[in-house]
């Protein structure tokens, strides 16, 4: 697989398929594990590095799990590329800088996904659409032991699996489920249910993962703690927290429609007819009247757009995946104009 | 090069920010960054955070902890503490005594509870595999009592006790 062939494909975890997926964008877990005996990547030395990235290929080769992958070394990646996959979510903003010895393996449906050499040597990514962190843990496991049969990964007994950062060690899982809650922001009650996920210990981050802000309201929330509790304890945890949230916007939604429903009516269709008809657009101002879209299409207020293609325009609109689209590098001035003219065509052909 | 806020003192603090696409560089000096708004914190406070909370331990005996050194990959706990990163698994018996705390503080255990990576190796081999566990959890233990680790050497003991019962229920059982 090249990097182009990415572009003309839907990653599984766009599909907009899954439980809940008219609330859940979708699951994710991850695990950190570094080899034995070897420094992690921060503290390795360039041959170190090169071990370990080695190491680590070597074994991926063997895995079955892992046959439809591609390794794609970071250092031989333009910068267009390296954002593209990050856009994709596929891997952290962190990878794609100082990249020597980075390696990313990717497998064709977008579904496994493993960092090599990032902040711990190893950091495998599972992602699912929808709300399905079980299905996503079966997966990652298998995975995981696998590897683990090949390589001799970093552990001690009392404190799990050892990573470069103490916020880490012990499962060196987290899970994490990417949320639209447009209703629980338009009712301003947003801002007590992420307090009440702080204070459970849980963190809530923007679109991009660690860092980023949240926007089109969409929110990424994570486990904190990994050690202590069980692998299938922590995912219960974010199951439920999960579950819960996904009651209060479905009650928010509700009420919206019963009170305020041609208000909400008038604010979908508004945004859909400015996505149908605007000749210049940011990236910004796109995520914000997708969101909208996106809820009418939920709602049923909008009936020809399905979610697939409201996900599927979330990526392609964003800067990499426009300029790979287009295949040359765009200003951020000609990226708006090439952004209002797909978005029209994809939206006006319907 | 001098702050570029203040304008005044060195810039320490080199930071890349990315808003709306544009991608930011900006130097800055360690006061300036500090006052920098929250937002911008988050992205470099991670490793204050934890140096800071390193730091609380035992602030009477800073000197003592910092030259600890990994024998593995030669990180000292005051290289810990500036870039909030450990250097390799070594590091975690070499830092026990600090690390245990903290990583209390952080998770509120220091226990693993969960997965690890022999599960699978215990279930195919049996007593052999245990016979050689066994042999190096005891040489362990001999060489933490001799450079005076008795918190490791007490560990390890226990370990070799649990170990032992298990081997003799499964000869039993075999």
């Amino acid at each position: 697989m090249k990097i182009d062939d990415l572009l003309n494909h839907t990653s599984e975890w766009l599909k907009g398929t899954g439980p809940n997926s008219d609330i859940v964008i979708s699951s994710r877990i991850r695990l950190a594990r570094n080899l034995n005996k070897y420094p992690f990547p921060h503290w390795a030395s360039k041959i170190q590095l090169e071990e370990v990235l080695a190491k680590i290929s070597d074994a991926a080769l063997k895995i079955d799990m892992l046959k439809s992958s591609t390794l794609f070394k970071l250092a031989d990646l333009d910068a267009i590329d390296k954002q593209f996959l990050v856009e994709r979510h596929l891997m952290s903003i962190e990878h794609s800088q100082k990249t020597d010895y980075k390696a990313l393996l990717v497998d064709d449906e977008e579904i496994i996904a493993v960092m090599i050499n990032e902040e711990d040597h190893l950091r495998i990514q599972l992602m699912q659409s929808g709300f399905n962190l079980f299905e996503a843990r079966d997966i990652i496991n298998r995975l995981d032991d696998a590897l683990a049969g090949l390589l001799d990964y970093a552990y001690l007994d009392d404190f799990g699996y050892l990573t470069a950062c103490p916020t880490n060690t012990g499962t060196g899982m987290r899970g994490s489920v990417m949320l639209h809650l447009p209703a629980l922001v338009m009712s301003r009650q947003i801002e007590r249910v992420l307090a009440a996920i702080a204070k459970l210990s849980f963190t809530t981050r923007g679109l991009y993962g660690e860092g980023t802000q949240a926007s089109g309201n969409f929110f990424q929330i994570s486990n904190q703690v990994s050690l202590g509790h069980g692998e299938d304890e922590i995912i219960e945890n974010i199951n439920g927290l999960i579950r819960q949230i996904i009651e209060q916007e479905t009650q928010a939604r509700q009420i919206l429609l019963s009170k305020n429903k041609e208000v909400l009516e008038d604010r979908i269709n508004r945004s859909l007819g400015i996505l149908k008809s605007a000749r210049i657009i940011t990236s910004q101002e796109t995520i914000e009247l997708l969101s909208m879209v996106r809820l009418g299409s939920d709602l049923g207020m909008i009936k020809d757009i399905d979610r697939r293609t409201i996900n599927e325009l979330f990526i392609i609109t964003q800067p990499a995946h426009l300029q790979k689209l287009e295949n040359k590098k765009l200003s951020s001035d000609e990226r708006d104009l090439k952004r209002a003219q797909l978005i029209r065509k994809k939206l006006n052909l319907l | 090069m001098l702050c570029d806020i203040c304008k005044k003192n060195p810039a320490t603090v080199h930071l890349t920010e990315i808003i709306d696409e544009q991608m930011n560089e900006l130097h800055l000096c360690e006061d300036c960054a500090r006052n920098k708004s929250a937002a911008m914190e988050q992205q470099f406070g991670l490793s204050d955070l934890l140096a800071g909370m390193a730091d609380f331990e035992k602030p009477d005996k800073d000197e003592e902890n910092v030259a600890v050194k990994c024998p593995n990959c030669n990180l000292t706990y005051a290289d810990f503490k500036k870039i909030g990163r450990l250097g390799c698994g070594g590091c975690y018996n070499a830092f026990r005594k600090y690390l245990a705390p903290l990583l209390k503080r952080i998770h509120g255990s220091n226990q693993h509870v969960g997965k690890s990576p022999l599960i699978k190796e215990k279930v195919i081999s049996k007593p052999g595999r245990k016979k050689m566990d066994l042999e190096g959890l005891k040489a362990g233990m001999q060489k933490a009592i001799q450079r005076e680790d008795f918190e490791e050497a007490a560990r390890l003991r226990d370990q070799i006790k649990k170990l032992s019962s298990e081997q003799g229920s499964g000869v039993k059982e075999s």
